[in-house]
């Protein structure tokens, strides 16, 4: 077996009566930035959200086909959620940071892993602050409530959250969204930096981003993945008319 | 035209609120004044009734008695002048209706004509004596020692344990007891109702599954809506009697039956207000959570009820506060004896439970009357601060 970080089979993923994804066979191998492209409403989050299941919160969803992390099935009877949850780190298009210190706020996967070793965990926030590119900016104020920051921040200081549970997978929905462009820019810096170690896949509206991170780009459209390859080919070169439109930005 | 016409609805609309709103507000207000000006006249009245004197011998060196010292003499718990100030001397007592005992019809008179000097004459011959009688038969040239008729002082009213409202010669009106029973019953209650009023908003607004929700949710909130006599009955049936027999009581009402019917009567309250808080947590931080590797219940523990906290304590306030002024209820199970509670196992007495009992029988405008409109005046303080409490905590939320 192929030793893919992610593999989807065949995917299917209903709302009700709606299907969200169709046909969907994609891998990402390990260390390598995937990005998730595509008008409004085409799957990607659904997509990502399968990866950590966090489609299993939302009532009505039905699934067909296999989904893999590390060659384990997601939906597999044997898997616990929450284990899979702690290799899939996932951060959000809004930052959300928890209303606790911004210490708390990177402690908190630890604490619900049963860590309780003060000094532990100590290292390891700090470790993950740094790796996040945030420390110089809170190493003083790290009891201070994680609102205080700003949008930019806060959002580093979600990714430093996920990073503090060490999983092997990051899961980013439009992470930078909502923010500048000189925090977008860090946020980019930092997942560059971040694949050294992870595996990662992004979603993004903003085409020069997906070119400037990714090493892979899948162009999604109506819940089908209508083109995936090399990011430098589907932007150059893409095969699919419909992906030229749209990384062209004659779309629609 | 049509839109001048609009326009006119329009002011006709508003100046119809703005007067039923104005007029409403100030019939609040009235009713408000009326309970201050009938309450607060407790503290210049008087506890020995003005149509009454109490009067000793001239040379009896003592000049005046508390209110709790005329009970204790006349309930013959003190037993001698020393003990009041006075001489070495056994108190005698005399109130009126005793004057056959000491003198015949014929001395007195057909019509009691000669009862004013008799009594005098008694009081003349009884060094030791402390007599009560209506003024009517005070003597023109009255040869003993009127007593001064006290007002009832604040520290006698809200320190004083007796409350013998209908007590004579001296009524007694210290609350003490009452708030202390009413804070009792009231703590029994939030000890009672805090476990399970959360334990059921958890489970409703995160754990059972929405079709279970939107059943138990409208069932909840109609438990609101039944009135208070009803659970009051249901306390005295079942709880009562429960009680008794659980821990082998010769009476079953007491305290704890009184907190567990006001905890049943504001959960429904309590779980309402508190569901709702716990709905607020934004979807954002619970997949942050659960993303993370949380478990469901540590997502519950560990940010839901953080970052609902100030909601649910508004909850129990307002929950808790509602069912204070509940009456009826608390009325009929807590055995409303006005003693100092020690365990939740004995009788006692609230504020609401004593004014709905007595206010029938207490004369208008009278002191017993006045010293039941003083305690409403407490229950609306209490009440008050519960609500002002509730406006402090909630807005911290919105943040
Ligand atoms: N909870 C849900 N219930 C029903 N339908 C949903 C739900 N979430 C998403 N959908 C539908 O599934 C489709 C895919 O949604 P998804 O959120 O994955 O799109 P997306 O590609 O992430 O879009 P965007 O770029 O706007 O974030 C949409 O048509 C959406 O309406
Ligand atoms: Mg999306």
């Amino acid at each position: 077996m192929p030793e893919y970080k992610v593999e989807t089979q065949n995917f299917n993923l209903f709302y009700g009566d709606f299907q969200a994804l169709k046909d969907i066979n994609f891998h990402a191998e390990p260390n390598t930035i995937t990005a998730f492209i595509g008008p409004s409403g085409c799957g990607k989050s659904t997509l990502l959200r399968v990866f950590n299941r966090m489609n299993d919160l939302i009532d009505g969803v039905k699934v067909t086909g296999k989904a893999f992390i590390d060659n384990m099935e997601v939906n597999d009877r044997s898997i616990r959620v929450d284990e899979l949850r702690k290799q899939v780190g996932m951060v959000f298009q809004k930052p959300n940071p928890f209303p606790k210190s911004i210490f708390e706020n990177v402690a908190f996967g630890l604490r619900v892993n049963g860590i309780s070793d003060r000094h532990f965990i100590e290292e390891r926030v700090v470790e993950s602050i740094r790796k996040a590119a945030l420390w110089d900016e809170v190493k003083d104020k790290l009891k201070k409530s994680a609102m205080e920051l700003s949008g930019g921040q806060q959002q580093r200081l979600c990714i430093a959250r996920t990073l503090a549970v060490e999983p092997s997978l990051i899961l980013m929905d439009e992470p930078a969204s909502a923010l500048d462009p000189i925090s977008t820019g860090k946020i980019e810096d930092l997942i560059f930096e971040l694949k050294k170690s992870y595996t990662i896949i992004i979603v993004t509206h903003n085409m020069q981003q997906a070119g400037r991170v990714s090493d892979y780009t899948a162009f999604f459209y109506l819940g089908a993945l209508i083109e995936w390859d090399k990011t430098i080919k589907i932007f150059t070169n893409p095969t699919n008319i419909q992906t030229q439109h749209y990384v062209t930005g004659k779309f629609g | 035209m049509k839109r001048r016409m609009r326009k006119i609805l329009e002011k006709i609309t508003e100046g119809i609120l703005f007067s039923s709103s104005t007029v409403t507000s100030l019939a609040v207000l009235l009713i408000i004044l009326f309970l201050f000006r009938e309450g607060l006249g407790i503290f210049t009245s008087t506890s020995v009734d003005r149509n009454n004197v109490l009067a000793v011998h001239s040379l009896n060196p003592v000049n005046e008695l508390t209110t709790q010292q005329i009970g204790g003499i006349f309930n013959r718990d003190i037993l001698y002048w020393d003990e009041v100030g006075g001489t070495h001397d056994s108190i005698i007592l005399f109130t009126i209706n005793e004057i056959g005992n000491y003198y015949n019809e014929e001395e007195l008179g057909t019509d009691f004509e000669f009862l004013p000097q008799k009594i005098d004459e008694l009081i003349s011959h009884q060094p030791n004596m402390i007599a009560y009688f209506p003024n009517l038969y005070l003597a023109g040239n009255f040869h003993g020692k009127v007593l001064p008729h006290n007002k009832i002082g604040i520290s006698e009213f809200f320190a004083g344990k007796s409350w013998y409202p209908t007590s004579e010669p001296a009524a007694q009106f210290g609350i003490l007891t009452l708030i202390l029973g009413t804070l009792w019953v009231t703590l029994g209650a939030i000890l009672i109702a805090l476990p399970i009023g959360l334990v059921t908003a958890i489970y409703i607004g995160e754990v059972a599954h929405p079709r279970m929700r939107s059943f138990f949710k409208p069932l909840i909130e109609l438990l609101a809506g039944i009135p208070s006599v009803v659970y009051g009955f249901f306390g005295l049936v079942i709880i009562v009697p429960m009680i008794q027999k659980t821990f082998n009581l010769a009476v079953g009402e007491t305290a704890l039956a009184g907190s567990i019917v006001l905890a049943i009567m504001a959960l429904p309250v309590i779980i309402t207000i508190a569901e709702d808080a716990i709905r607020t947590t934004p979807v954002s931080l619970r997949e942050a959570s659960l993303a993370l590797g949380a478990s469901h219940w540590q997502t519950i523990i560990r940010v839901i009820l953080p970052y609902s906290r100030s909601g649910i304590i508004a909850a129990f306030i307002l929950g808790i506060g509602r069912a204070i002024g509940e009456t009826m209820a608390v009325l009929m199970v807590t055995g409303n004896a006005a003693m100092i509670p020690t365990t939740f196992l004995e009788p006692v007495r609230t504020i609401p439970a004593t004014i709905a009992a007595e206010l029938g029988e207490a004369p208008y405008g009278g002191t017993h009357f006045k010293a039941l409109f003083a305690l409403g005046i407490i229950l609306f303080i209490i009440t008050f601060a519960f609500n002002t409490m509730v406006e402090f905590i909630r807005p911290r939320k919105s943040k």
